[in-house]
């Protein structure tokens, strides 16, 4: 088998694997399939780390220009401290998760694509900034990516 | 009375979407996608790696918005030169239009054919739509993002007509091609595979097919390759595997050419770096195999590739 014959059908078994389950299953914030990446919750210098790193995010969330209005009325504290426990159990922490489901907490905001990516963004800026490493950050971002399914309302 | 000057259709689309990519970019500077995930400007227009279109939607607009992306791309090889440049407008991250100018130097082999001087230009309207899928979010399936596309090239009268004719080669031609992209996201390695089904001889720089000598002169399947790590947010490195026809080999034996006309899948390594959100550079070594052996004492075609591009 020449290397054109192989990927030809690696490909086409790709597009066939892919078309079958062209229908996402839907999501539930409370069952991801995705293990996180050994080390993780560490490497974010677990709930103390966390909880510093999300402190910084929810100001910038708030001070960005694209998306800050939609933090205009929230308890940024709360939000933090909220965060903190949502990623601490994301990360293999041990916490427990006890907030609302991701699409109950966004059903009135009117969250776009381009808000969610902003959030993205808005969060590498804070990771950036407390010096995580960016392999680290795309662990993070690979079990909270997910969730723009139940978060972006407006499509 | 002298008649008036009629302006190509390719030149006035250009100045046309140009002109919208600076208006829309002006007006709506705020287009959210993440940095590089709407992929460069390929060589043919659409939006993808250097040498093939990904099933990612160009520009910087994600769902809901508008965006326009330009290029100009130039690559340098033992003995040819081609300088590349056109426009894409992204609909919805769902729709992709893109329009690309090709302008080849054939160097020596023109001078060899009695043509010197001899440039092959051609144009490409491509199309691109989503089909299903997220290449970036959707990091807990295997599921890529899937898109089908066509492009129509077109290639404008040059001295090469004559024997293009003799060869059997059209001088217009459409691919149709599928993509499926992923992003490992946790894993920062985004893959690409392309099945795109193609008459094209050296990317329809050299017409569509062959009949001279009994040439297999109908379709084909050519697989695509891409492979990319990201090192950082805005800065990839990769490689690049594209099959490609092989028709005028047996035109040009016919012709008295031995394997003068034989072809090679094309190849390269490459880095592409976001200086801004709206800017990106990439720089490739290409090994295009061989182009027209007969004239270039059967030599690979290899050499250097840049290109930047513009989106909004």
């Amino acid at each position: 088998m020449t290397i054109r014959q192989l990927i030809a059908a690696m490909t086409a078994a790709f597009c066939l694997h892919a078309q079958a389950r062209s229908v996402p299953a839907p999501s539930a914030a409370s069952a991801w399939p995705v293990a996180p990446a050994p080390g993780l919750y560490q490497a974010f210098g677990e709930r103390a780390g966390l909880r510093t790193l999300m402190d910084d995010f929810v100001v910038r969330l708030k001070a960005d220009p694209r998306i800050g209005d939609k933090f205009r009325g929230t308890n940024l504290e709360n939000l933090a401290k909220s965060l903190t426990e949502q990623l601490c159990q994301l990360s293999g922490g041990p916490c427990t998760y006890n907030g609302p489901d991701m699409k109950t907490a966004h059903a009135s905001l009117g969250i776009t694509r381009a808000d969610f990516n902003a959030l993205v963004e808005v969060f590498q800026q804070s990771m950036d900034a407390k010096g995580i490493p960016f392999a680290r950050q795309n662990q993070m971002l690979a079990l909270l990516a997910p969730m723009y399914r139940d978060i972006v309302t407006v499509r | 009375m002298p008649m008036p000057t009629r302006r190509p259709l390719h030149t006035t689309l250009l100045l046309c979407m140009t002109a919208a990519v600076f208006g829309l970019g002006s007006a709506r500077a705020d287009t959210g996608k993440l940095v590089l995930t709407g992929g460069v400007s390929s060589i043919e227009g659409a939006s993808g790696g250097g040498i093939s279109p990904w099933a990612v939607i160009g520009t910087q607009a994600t769902e809901g918005e508008t965006g326009v992306a330009a290029y100009v791309s130039r690559a340098t090889t033992d003995d040819y030169r081609l300088n590349a440049a056109g426009v894409a407008v992204g609909f919805n991250d769902r729709l992709e239009l893109s329009l690309g100018h090709q302008d080849f130097d054939t160097g020596i082999t023109g001078t060899l054919l009695g043509l010197p001087g001899l440039h092959l230009r051609q144009d490409i309207a491509g199309v691109k739509l989503r089909v299903a899928g997220d290449a970036i979010l959707d990091s807990d399936t295997l599921m890529p993002q899937i898109a089908v596309g066509l492009q129509y090239k077109r290639l404008h009268r040059s001295g090469l007509d004559g024997t293009l004719d003799a060869l059997g080669a059209r001088r217009h031609g459409l691919d149709a091609y599928v993509s499926a992209t992923k992003l490992f996201l946790a894993q920062g390695i985004l893959v690409n595979g392309t099945l795109r089904a193609t008459r094209a001889n050296q990317n329809g720089l050299l017409g569509h097919g062959a009949q001279l000598g009994g040439a297999d002169n109908g379709y084909e399947l050519q697989p695509e390759l891409s492979v990319a790590w990201l090192l950082q947010r805005n800065l990839a490195i990769g490689f690049e595997y594209r099959g490609m026809p092989n028709k005028l080999q047996r035109a040009g034996a016919a012709a008295g050419l031995g394997d003068g006309l034989r072809a090679d899948d094309w190849k390269d390594i490459f880095v592409a770096w976001s200086p801004s959100r709206n800017v990106s550079i990439t720089a490739a070594y290409v090994g295009l195999g061989r182009v027209v052996p007969a004239t270039t004492g059967n030599r690979k075609q290899s050499g250097a590739y840049v290109s930047a591009q513009i989106a909004f």
